[in-house]
């Protein structure tokens, strides 16, 4: 650790309250003046994001950045690794791409009077998603989980109709669930080791590892990291939990839905590896059964999620429902117990986010001229009528396929990869792996090639890539994040494994 | 086993009103009832926490004639810990209420189960 601090180590520190403030300062604003003032939020946490990586890549190190000058087993830190500051990096962009690509449609679908209100509310769900990443103190991680929590279900009900209401409400509960098994989880963690510090924890866990292995503390070890992980994995829509999701993803404005899908359930899985490393500890999480458990819902998500979207005929519950597919491999990931499984399963977190936040974005363009349609009948042909959005979808279904050139590839291999490594779980995860890639394949190409039957004299009109720059620039943004994390996916596999090891 | 249930007993009751509490919070149909099930979850953990945080016989922190050995308080973090807890349960449960009654002004009912049936019905 180096004695005197940089500047960019502030950065941070800085980027959390610079979007609570944001949050607050919108409230007083109007409409316009919010997303000005919340783009340049999004735009100034993209550079100081960025400037971390740089410096943490540079130095090779974490570093432990201490709230209010109080030392460690008293104070609140933040803990600044390769990993944490690259996923700030890639939420903030992420972010940004997703309201541009959006803006039309809350312009419409959203009451003039509320835009101010949405844009507090992505403030605010950013410095959450923000404290998750960085924070290395448990109780403040439940607390920005809350927040997080109360300002997604605000992004899903802000266009008022039955549907959402109600949807929010069911998000609602299954959120509360999760958190509060994560929440007694935590009180257990407190009450056994006597910190709330991560690193602490850690060790004061690891002596209790070797205490239960002569017997005495092992129940309680088991059903605290039992009781967190389905905590989390409620949260993040792990198959049996996923109700919600369809209806909460399919009908909220398009933005909240690719916001929710990409970013909210990926922080609460990067919470979960923040705490399968670095409170639990690698070792003492592979040896409990509970990495089996997930191992399962894992593999049954993948499959059953694409079943489901198999028999949608609603494009947006359709990519909804991919989700769930996806989210069940990150888990499966998890439940390898191998770091070549964490590493493929934090670069699906990537991959995914990229992915579904564009085939939500592409998908608006479609079903706007389909005249507001979802259905997959009207949306035949729309891909010649909006060429812009039907190649952008294609690019996004060919990546959840795993087309080589795109992230949803990379992903793939390196699961089978992480799989080979394992041998008892290596069977199950390769045939999984493959039945999901078909039934993701049959679900995509039946939709690729249903925007690309040509009908004949449709009502419709035809848009061009002139008639919304915005949205056709957002649209390139995407496919280039996409190609970029597909090809150059050498040096962030690295990166990867680099954070993690910084992680623990 | 058996004698560490009896001296624990807060815990375990503790323990035994958060089971309750989830319980209702997942299984309940009616929406006010689900929310009461919500707060008896967070109470319990509350309840958890006063439990483990105090020693009979210390009092806490606060110097009132010069310091005293550690041995006689108690730590006062779990006590912080409850309160931030009621306030994220707080807020929780007025947006909670908020959404109900912004349920039940469209479709009269806080039956959420029933509100799904029709929505399905009005297939919007």
């Amino acid at each position: 650790m180096r004695e005197q601090m940089e500047f960019v180590q502030n950065f941070p520190c800085f980027s959390i309250m610079l979007c609570m403030f944001a949050g607050i300062i919108s409230s007083a604003l109007k409409g316009k003046a919010a997303k000005t003032v919340n783009r340049a939020v999004l735009c100034i946490n993209i550079v100081m994001s960025a400037a971390v990586l740089l410096f943490t890549v540079e130095t090779g190190e974490f570093y432990v950045y201490v709230m209010g000058r109080f030392p460690a087993p008293w104070g609140n830190e933040l803990r600044v690794g390769v990993l944490e500051a690259g996923m700030a990096l890639f939420f903030c962009i992420i972010m940004l791409l997703s309201l541009t690509g959006g803006r039309h449609k809350l312009a419409q679908e959203v009451e003039e009077g509320k835009h101010g209100l949405y844009y507090i509310l992505t403030d605010l769900m950013l410095s959450s998603l923000l404290a998750l990443i960085y924070t290395n103190d448990l109780f403040t991680a439940y607390v920005f989980v809350e927040i997080n929590t109360i300002s997604a279900c605000g992004l899903i009900m802000i266009r008022q109709n039955g549907r959402t209401i109600e949807a929010a409400v069911r998000y609602m509960i299954m959120s509360l669930l999760g958190s509060g098994l994560f929440l007694v989880g935590l009180c257990m963690l407190y009450d056994m080791t006597g910190h709330l510090l991560m690193s602490n924890i850690k060790e004061q866990v690891t002596a209790l590892h070797l205490l239960s292995l002569e017997g005495s503390y092992h129940v309680p070890l088991l059903v605290t990291i039992a009781i967190i992980s389905v905590g989390l994995a409620i949260k993040s829509a792990l198959f049996p939990f996923h109700a919600w999701l369809p209806d909460a993803y399919g009908y909220s404005t398009v933005s909240s839905a690719a916001i929710l899908s990409s970013l909210v359930s990926k922080g609460y899985i990067f919470l979960l590896f923040k705490i399968i490393y670095r409170v639990i500890g690698f070792d003492v999480f592979r040896d409990s059964k509970i990495i089996n458990v997930l191992f399962v819902f894992g593999l049954m998500g993948m499959v059953f999620g694409s079943l489901s979207a198999i028999k949608e005929n609603d494009v947006r519950r359709m990519i909804a429902f991919s989700s769930v597919a996806q989210i069940g491999y990150i888990y499966m990931g998890i439940g390898l117990g191998t770091q070549m499984g964490m590493v493929a399963s934090v670069f699906h977190v990537l991959s995914h986010a990229a992915t579904k936040s564009l085939l939500f974005i592409a998908a608006i363009g479609l079903t706007d001229v389909s005249g507001g349609s979802r259905n997959f009948i009207e949306l035949t042909g729309s891909g010649y009528r909006n060429r812009m959005a039907g190649a952008t979808f294609t690019v996004g279904a060919l990546s959840m396929v795993g087309v080589p050139m795109f992230s949803g590839f990379i992903s793939k291999l390196l699961f089978a990869q992480a799989a080979v490594q394992n041998d008892a779980k290596m069977l199950p995860t390769l045939i999984v792996l493959g039945i999901s890639t078909i039934l993701n394949a049959i679900y995509f190409m039946k939709t690729v090639i249903r925007i690309y039957t040509p009908v004949e004299d449709s009502q419709y009109p035809t848009v061009t890539w002139r008639d919304g720059k915005r949205y056709a620039v957002t649209l390139v943004c995407f496919i280039v994040l996409n190609v970029i994390l597909g090809v150059c996916s050498q040096p962030i596999v690295d990166l990867i494994g680099a954070g993690l090891n910084m992680f623990a | 086993m058996g004698t560490n249930l009896f001296t624990n007993y807060g815990e375990a009751v503790a323990m035994l009103l958060f089971v309750i509490g989830f319980g209702n919070l997942m299984l309940q149909r009616n929406l006010i009832k689900k929310i009461i099930g919500l707060n008896i979850m967070d109470t319990a953990v509350y309840l958890f926490l006063a439990e483990k945080g105090y020693i009979s016989g210390r009092v806490a922190p606060i110097i009132v004639d010069g310091v005293q050995d550690v041995g006689a308080y108690i730590n006062p973090v779990p006590s912080g810990l409850v309160l931030t807890g009621i306030v994220v349960s707080v807020s929780v449960s007025a947006l909670m209420l908020s959404l109900t009654i912004r349920l039940y002004q469209r479709y009269h009912t806080l039956d959420l189960d029933e509100i799904s049936l029709r929505l399905k019905r009005e297939g919007l």
